[in-house]
């Protein structure tokens, strides 16, 4: 199974952990994922103003580069880029008048793009694709013992026209950590934005989410939080540290990618985890656990 | 707070801009309450997300704008999607930030960021953040 990849830009650098796992599960799994030979970056946040079109520019760029890859798809793994690059196509694709305007804008583009590129996160072609099941099947080491509390923040599943599962209460991540052996643990803050990017100009506020995430998932008895997108996982992770000092008697926990996970399940090499990019380090639970 | 409601208020054209570039109608809004019992943030906010439509609604521009609510909201659209009239709160968020950074008035000074703030954060943060809070 052939499929094109956009990265964008932290995967490819805080986010090598994100990539690096994904990349060797899918070779394990038997997915060719042939990365877009030019791309830039989404815009990170989809524009919510009526008039104006310049913001969907990035993302329209993005997608005119699928079509030159001669693919009418392309997967994301990050939530942010995946939320974006939906919401930009499903609205031209919607609105021909603006899509002509960006047209005339971006003259230097030889495709005339028309809405026609399916984004889809990783965990659509997991789940519809490759299918659950036949995932199970292909588990070398099971994550037998290990409690995983799915974080899905709040890209991944809204708006609802873009969500990939119900908004909610998705359950797709915990589906997938159940068909890899782990107990998957339900809590009350799993679609509770993170924060997002107000972690530049108000990190206190990010600790405060942090710890009643964090410390919700705890009660159920988690030992390791699955994320699937680099913001919430850098808020939820490397902020421990102010969430640390603004509360005492607060307990670190472990934040891995779901694809950490699945890699390991996979039998991937410890190299493709990349866990020395973690502020939590999750090593001492995943020895303790014999995963790696 | 005592406030003045006045006609010449509620025809402003700030109602009409909010109205325009958020692309939702006000009106529609009968203020239950539901968008800010799910909010995240109201802890932090000065007034609650149902608050922000009211003084919208009611064209009172100085005191919207004074109040931190549309700098604290992260769009994370949980008030849109349970909204029973349909409104896109978060839209109205956007459409009151954006008439203040349409003035080159940035929330956030990015000239005085220190390289540690910014080195220390991703870019997807840096991104975001600026995308959301500059001009």
């Amino acid at each position: 199974m052939k499929v094109s990849y956009y990265p964008g830009c932290t995967l490819k650098s805080n986010a090598r952990n994100f990539e690096d796992s994904a990349l060797c599960a899918l070779r394990e799994l038997g997915v060719d994922v042939q990365e877009l030979k030019r791309w830039n970056c989404c815009g990170t946040v989809y524009s919510l103003t009526t008039d104006d079109l310049m913001r969907h520019l990035a993302s329209i760029r993005n997608l005119i580069r699928v079509k030159e890859a001669e693919a009418d798809s392309v997967m994301t793994l990050c939530a942010m880029c995946y939320n974006t690059l939906k919401r930009v196509n499903a609205k031209v694709k919607a609105d021909p008048e603006s899509l002509q305007k960006i047209h005339k804008f971006m003259d230097e583009e030889k495709i005339a793009y028309r809405g026609d590129v399916k984004v889809r996160h990783l965990l659509e072609l997991l789940r519809e694709d490759i299918k659950f099941e036949i995932i199970g099947k292909k588990v070398k080491k099971p994550l037998t013992n290990l409690k995983v509390a799915s974080y899905y923040g709040c890209l991944l599943v809204r708006p609802k026209e873009i969500g990939l599962d119900d908004m909610e209460n998705p359950t797709v991540l915990d589906d997938l950590m159940a068909v890899l052996g782990a107990g998957a643990v339900d809590f009350p803050y799993k679609t509770e934005c993170c924060g997002a990017y107000q972690t530049v100009d108000k990190p206190e506020t990010v600790a405060d989410r942090t710890y009643s995430i964090l410390t919700s998932a705890c009660g159920r008895g988690a030992e390791v939080i699955a994320v699937s997108c680099p913001l919430c996982a850098f808020n939820l992770d490397h902020r421990q540290k102010e969430t640390a000092k603004k509360y005492s008697g607060f307990k670190k926990i472990p934040i891995l990618y779901f694809t950490q996970l699945l890699a390991v399940a996979m039998g991937c090499g410890e190299e493709s985890l990349r866990l020395d990019l973690h502020y939590v380090d999750p090593k001492p639970l995943l020895r303790l656990k014999g995963l790696i | 707070m005592r406030t003045n409601i006045s006609k010449k208020k509620i025809r402003d054209d700030f109602v009409n801009k909010v109205e325009e570039i958020s692309g939702q109608k006000l009106l529609a809004c009968y203020q239950c309450g539901k968008c800010s019992a799910g909010c995240p943030a109201v802890g932090e906010m000065d007034i609650l997300p149902n608050q922000v439509i009211r003084y919208a609604q009611l064209g009172l521009k100085e005191e919207l704008l004074e109040t931190n609510s549309v700098w604290v909201c992260a769009s994370c659209y949980t008030c849109n999607v349970r909204c029973p009239k349909g409104i896109k709160i978060a839209e109205v968020m956007e459409a009151v930030r954006q008439v203040l950074l349409r003035k080159r008035k940035d929330h956030v000074q990015v000239a005085k960021l220190s390289d540690e703030a910014k080195a220390s954060v991703p870019a997807i943060a840096l991104i975001s953040n600026f995308r959301k809070f500059t001009s």
